[in-house]
């Protein structure tokens, strides 16, 4: 127990991460006590369609007769899971193509550091648009791989440039010299240097995913019969909510994507601080 | 030169892969699209068989093998012509993209110069003045703003600026009664209608601009050289602009340069929300149309923009960095 608070203790410091973790922890208990936390079910259909904020819903129905709080605290669920999901994802596949590419020279690199660059110059968006748009079923786990896809090189180029100067270190050639594989090497002698790079590019990672897969759900290419924050928004558009009148039906969810991804970029302000102390506050 | 030259070659091979790979995606999807297309196209009336050719190829229904399709792909792409679209039937894709490009060039163009220009100025401003009031505010309110999803944004402006206080227009590139031309009240209509898409961009940009530029702000900050100008005497005003932020620019710069090649991808739900004649709500419409020739045309101009940029960005850091010009190959 101990040495988790030990791990904590950087992000409790910084007051804008400590408010940044408070936030998600919110929505992670959300997410988890949705049936306790909920007045309705989510597929509850009998209210009446598009009433305005109320005492009995808080933010109005939807047009299908669905109570839009319900709703949205079980979408946190499809939501988190999915921006997590895409997020540890794309970081895994970046840190694995980055490490190797950024430790080894010559041919391996050379080959690796071009996908890297051509999966950076590709703007995501459109690409993400393009492969779902190609593929015959729509859900959840289409979503997460595109994102991945189109969202591992950020994370691979910074962990490559980081490896680069580790590579030259004292420690690695002891390493190397004591007869240590290369995927030891790489994975235990140099990666837990560069934690605090990798906690923040899976940061930056997850914030785009949760913003990328909420753009994919507008735009109607996730499963719009899924429940969350995205094909909220998508449900709410295509019925027109704002000219109904119904504004928080529409309001609420994009709210709580940028809540969540605020969170995230304010965890990541006491990531930065560990690797770059010059950023932390004098005195 | 060697620089320049190598990267050069990592352009075009860069380029050839990006254009494989538009050609590879429809031909690896399980489904077949390019039979559905076809089969689509049928129930739309004649078309010549020079087109039904360009169909066949650009999205592979033909019965000769991968390679062969290939090469034709590469020749249909050098005569620049991308078949027929699906959605505007008789129109050809090109002539499509010929009619959205301008717009978007425009709208996005203009906003993505502001943002650069008002996200740098602000992000020297408060890395200068850290730890002020000033700067928690303006960090504060950049880091919530871009991590709004921004069509969401764009929505509630819609809603607030345009549906409930009529000051701006909801939707559409220009009034709609009007004919595209180039005559003073139409230029007029178009640039009312675009403000309320421009302002949403802005907002939504400028803080990955002001967090970047106050980032390598403060790094730049810390340098001796700053320390130094600073042991001199030099008047606070010219360290902070000569000295530090000269340095500090620099990635901002390579940034911008390609975030100018993103420009033609248009920002795709923007342009959807306020429905903008731009390529990006033409992208929309054709993914929601199944319409692949004209998606495929689309992704393939976004990405050569895109890679071109690229290259650019790189001659401007050869031109701005003296190091990266005598590092060689390093970079």
């Amino acid at each position: 127990m101990t040495s988790t608070f030990a791990i904590l203790k950087p992000f409790w410091r910084n007051k804008l991460s400590r408010v940044g973790l408070i936030i998600l922890a919110i929505m992670v208990l959300t997410a988890i006590f949705a049936p306790m936390i909920a007045p309705y079910s989510p597929n509850n259909t009998t209210f009446p369609s598009m009433l305005g904020p109320s005492y009995a819903h808080w933010l109005g129905t939807t047009q299908a007769g669905q109570d839009v709080l319900s709703e949205l605290i079980y979408g946190s669920r499809q939501s988190l899971v999915v921006g997590f999901a895409a997020g540890i994802a794309a970081t895994l596949v970046g840190l694995v193509i980055g490490l190797i590419s950024g430790y080894l020279t010559g041919l391996v690199d050379d080959i690796l550091s071009y996908f890297i660059n051509v999966f950076l110059v590709i703007p995501g968006l459109p690409l993400m648009i393009i492969v779902a748009a190609y593929a015959p079923v729509h859900g959840s786990l289409l979503i997460i791989f595109v994102i991945t896809v189109t969202g591992w090189a950020w994370g691979a180029r910074v962990l490559r440039a980081q490896v680069t100067t580790l590579r030259s270190r004292d420690y690695v050639a002891a390493a190397r010299f004591a007869g240590e594989g290369i995927f030891r090497i790489i994975f235990r002698e140099i990666m837990p240097n560069m934690i605090s790079l990798v906690a923040a590019s899976f940061l930056g990672a997850a914030v785009s995913a949760i913003l990328g897969a909420a753009g994919l759900e507008f735009l109607g290419l996730g499963d719009p019969s899924i429940n969350s924050w995205g094909t909220m928004l998508y449900w709410a558009e295509n019925s027109g909510a704002l000219l109904e009148g119904q504004w928080a039906w529409l309001f609420a969810p994009g709210f709580l994507i940028a809540v969540l991804g605020t969170a995230l970029v304010l965890i990541n302000f006491a990531v930065d601080e560990m690797a770059n102390p010059r950023l932390r506050r004098r005195g | 030169m060697r620089y320049l030259l190598w990267r050069a070659g990592t352009l075009i091979l860069t380029l050839w892969s990006a254009i494989t790979l538009n050609f590879l995606l429809p031909r690896l999807m399980p489904g077949n699209p390019a039979q559905v297309m076809l089969a689509k196209f049928k129930g739309k009336g004649n078309m010549g068989p020079q087109a039904i050719h360009a169909i066949q190829v650009m999205l592979g229904i033909s019965h000769v093998n991968l390679f062969q399709q290939y090469l034709q792909y590469w020749v249909e792409i050098f005569h620049w012509n991308f078949g027929v679209s699906y959605t505007y039937f008789p129109y050809s894709v090109t002539s499509q993209i010929n009619q959205a490009l301008p717009w978007t060039l425009i709208l996005i163009g203009v906003t993505t110069v502001l943002s650069f220009l008002i996200g740098t100025g602000l992000g020297i401003l408060s890395a200068w003045r850290r730890g002020s009031r000033l700067d928690i505010v303006i960090t504060s309110i950049f880091t919530f703003a871009s991590s709004f999803p921004y069509f969401w944004f764009a929505m509630i402006a819609v809603f607030v600026l345009a549906f409930t206080t009529n000051v701006f227009p909801d939707s559409g590139g220009y009034a709609s009664q009007m004919v595209p031309s180039f005559s003073f009240p139409f230029i007029a209509s178009a640039v009312y209608h675009s403000i309320l898409p421009a302002l949403t961009i802005l907002v939504s940009s400028l803080g990955g601009w002001q967090l970047q530029m106050r980032n390598n702000m403060i790094s730049a900050l810390n340098e001796d050289y700053v320390l130094l100008a600073r042991a001199k005497g030099l008047p606070e005003r010219m360290l902070a602009i000569s000295y530090a932020a000269r340095n500090a620019i620099l990635p901002s710069m390579t940034s911008f340069a390609m975030s100018l090649g993103f420009v033609v991808s248009g920002a795709i739900l923007v342009e959807l929300v306020f429905s903008y004649p731009g390529m990006g709500n033409l992208l929309y419409s054709a993914v929601s149309n199944e319409d692949f020739p004209l998606m495929q045309g689309i992704f393939l101009m976004i990405v050569v923009c895109v890679v071109v940029a690229n290259f650019l960005a790189d001659v401007l850091s050869v031109v701005l960095d003296p190091r990266i010009r005598r590092g060689g190959s390093g970079a």
